[in-house]
């Protein structure tokens, strides 16, 4: 930076008179100076993202060996094709699903909240958020395992069905229990960025809306919703992004029953040690979320 | 005839703060009413409660001789153009217009007539598909507009809506509102701090302060007969001089003079006198015709405004000023002359502190 600087000043030395010269040379010296401030950042992605990505693009079209390990020569396909099978079509499908299935459950339950938050006073509403937050203090895998306790066998939710009469149930190691996992772990990921766009929303756009003879619905429908799409939309890709390919909640709460896309390729690299397979899926995945993202970002979500 | 809008007795409060206090108001049919205040006095209040956007702490509230007190928004038949015109921004200029007669499930063919009648009577022909950020700010005035009268409403309620135009712009648009309403005939309700703006625009005014209606009246009779020194100072310009009333026809000033001014009040009651600059006029000491009140003092200042010229006049306890018309060529007092300031016995007005 200190290079820019001198280089600039040696430029405004050489003449008084501004010269569509001197305009380039200290854009160029701008231009240059945010680079080098991006550079450690740059390095690491490269690092630790570019890196281990393109290794991965690249063991997808390997070929594994009768020892279980990788042979990096006679590419091919068969990974891709792999994918197709119907067990890996099932999981495929089953994660989506739940995926979507969390991503709606989040939204209606979010939805409503946001509003709430963004319609309190200053103080309430920081209150609430902070309340919102306070599950990331906690780790994790932690909070997953009190879940493993309140679903369980003789755990708070089961005591409470037998008491209100409704006989003794019990939900660990069901989707039902991965679900209510999912929900709890990812409603943040939904209520913030609602939040964000609701606050936003000018009041006098509802009541014109009132004004115009619209019902409460019909202004939610008409105005309100529209209007906080961006919202609706970072918040449903925070959710269904990360649910799709998540691991740790389906091997805590779920059962053998229920393996979802995250603890397959796990299961493909390190027990069934087909590295090819685990690459191609996580590739698969991959894109799927950077083709969520995108349709993020064409619609508009540069208010994150 | 049934009035417009009747408000009787409204209140409304905001914690323990009395926004709107115990207010009477009748509005005629087609009437351009305006209420006007500084920031705060509630004027904005009381036409939210008449659009149905507030609920009053108490009252009555008739509109068409219907109680609508405690009717939400969109059971009301008046519609608002507001502040900042709050235009959807996701929707067109048609879309926006439309948007009243589709939650009212008017027919569709009805709809493009009506939206397409409304577009042509706030002239905004070839900009149905832009959307609101597209537009100037006089543009999007008219939309909003389009979009209220278009429902045909009772009545319209204009909540400041020049506020955000630049000074020509608002000047155009005050006689073009005035002339849109008379060309619909729907009773308008004005809302607007600018006293010149309800002077202009208005077949009554309301004044507010501190959410109290303290006057209502024609231009004419708040300009020339404000009830108070509230009223006086906040329309137009004007002098007031502090005095006790001593007789039905005479004040005595701050200063002990006396003055013939007719008042209605309570003799001993402390009062104003109240001279607009244009009705005096200045004079070498001395020089006055009988029959006109007249104090005497130093003039102090003379601003030129090309058309007019403003006098102030250094009296002993207090200054004031004189607005006369600019003769090119006639002599001028000068600044530090003493002169004597001096209006008709009737010119001015006295009113109540």
């Amino acid at each position: 930076m200190l290079v820019t600087i001198t280089e600039r000043d040696h430029l405004e030395e050489e003449g008084s008179v501004v010269t569509p010269e001197f305009e380039k040379a200290a854009e160029r010296a701008e231009s240059r100076r945010g680079f080098f401030l991006a550079l450690p950042a740059y390095a690491y992605l490269i690092v630790f993202f570019a890196l281990p990505l393109a290794i991965v693009f690249v063991y997808s079209f390997a070929t594994r060996n009768r020892f279980g390990g990788t042979d990096l020569s006679g590419w091919n396909l068969e990974a891709y094709r792999k994918l197709g099978e119907p067990i890996v079509r099932n999981i495929i499908l089953r994660s989506v699903w739940l995926a979507l299935l969390n991503t709606a459950i989040c939204l209606a339950l979010g939805y409503p909240f946001a509003y709430y938050l963004a319609t309190r006073r200053p103080l309430v509403r920081n209150v609430l958020i902070i309340l919102v937050m306070i599950p990331f203090w906690a780790n994790f895998l932690v909070r997953n395992y009190a879940w493993r306790v309140l679903l369980g066998k003789d755990g708070f939710v089961s005591n409470v069905f037998e008491f209100v009469g409704l006989g003794s149930r019990e939900y660990l190691f069901t989707s039902t229990a991965v679900m209510i996992g999912l929900v709890y772990g990812f409603l943040p990921f939904m209520v913030l960025p609602l939040y964000a766009s609701v606050e936003r929303i000018d009041d006098s756009y509802l009541e014109a809306s009132r004004d115009l003879y619209a019902s409460g619905w019909q202004t939610f429908r008409k105005v309100l919703l529209p209007l906080s799409m961006p919202g609706v939309v970072a918040g449903s890709i925070l959710v269904f992004v990360p649910s799709l390919g998540a691991y740790v909640t389906p091997e805590i709460l779920g059962g053998a029953k229920t393996t979802l896309l995250g603890s397959y390729i796990v299961t493909q690299f390190l027990t069934a040690r087909n590295w090819p397979v685990g690459a191609s899926l996580s590739f698969v995945l991959m894109a799927v979320m950077g083709a969520a993202l995108i349709v993020y970002f064409r619609k508009g979500g540069r208010n994150l | 005839m049934t009035a417009a809008v009747e408000i009787t007795g409204i209140t409304k409060r905001f914690d323990d703060v009395f926004a709107v206090d115990s207010m009477d108001l009748t509005i005629d049919d087609g009437e351009f009413f305006a209420l006007l205040g500084p920031s705060g006095c509630g004027k904005t209040t009381t036409l939210r409660m008449i659009a149905g956007l507030e609920f009053p702490t108490m009252g009555s509230l008739k509109i068409f001789g219907d109680e609508v007190g405690t009717l939400p928004p969109n059971k009301r038949p008046v519609n608002t153009v507001f502040q900042n015109y709050a235009l959807f921004p996701h929707m067109s200029v048609e879309q926006n217009i439309a948007f009243g007669l589709k939650m009212q499930k008017v027919p569709r063919r009805q709809i493009a007539d009506r939206v397409a009648e409304a577009i042509k009577l706030v002239r905004l022909e070839t900009l149905e598909r832009r959307k609101p950020d597209q537009m100037s700010g006089g543009q999007q005035q008219r939309v909003a507009l389009a979009r209220a009268l278009v429902n045909h409403p009772k009545v319209l309620l204009l909540d400041e809506p020049l506020g955000a135009l630049d000074l020509k712009l608002r000047q155009e648009m005050q006689l073009e509102l005035k002339h849109l309403q008379r060309e619909v005939g729907i009773t308008f309700v004005f809302v607007t701090h600018d006293q010149e703006e309800a002077l202009t625009m208005s077949d009554r005014i309301g004044v507010m302060n501190h959410g109290e209606l303290l006057q209502v009246g024609t231009p004419e009779e708040i300009y020339e007969h404000p009830v108070n020194r509230f009223v006086a100072d906040f329309i137009g310009q004007t002098n007031l001089l502090a005095g006790t009333v001593e007789s039905s026809d005479t004040l005595c000033l701050a200063n002990g003079v006396r003055i013939h001014a007719d008042s209605d009040l309570e003799v001993g009651s402390r009062a104003a006198f109240c001279l607009r600059p244009e009705r005096a006029s200045v004079h070498p000491q001395g020089t006055v015709d009988g029959g006109r009140e007249s104090l005497d003092g130093r003039l102090s200042e003379v601003t030129y405004l090309g058309n007019s010229i403003i006098y102030t006049v250094a009296l002993d306890w207090m200054s004031l000023e004189v607005r006369t018309e600019n003769h090119p060529g006639e002599e001028r007092p000068q600044v530090g002359d003493e002169i004597t300031v001096s209006w008709r016995s009737g010119a001015g007005s006295v009113v109540a502190e």
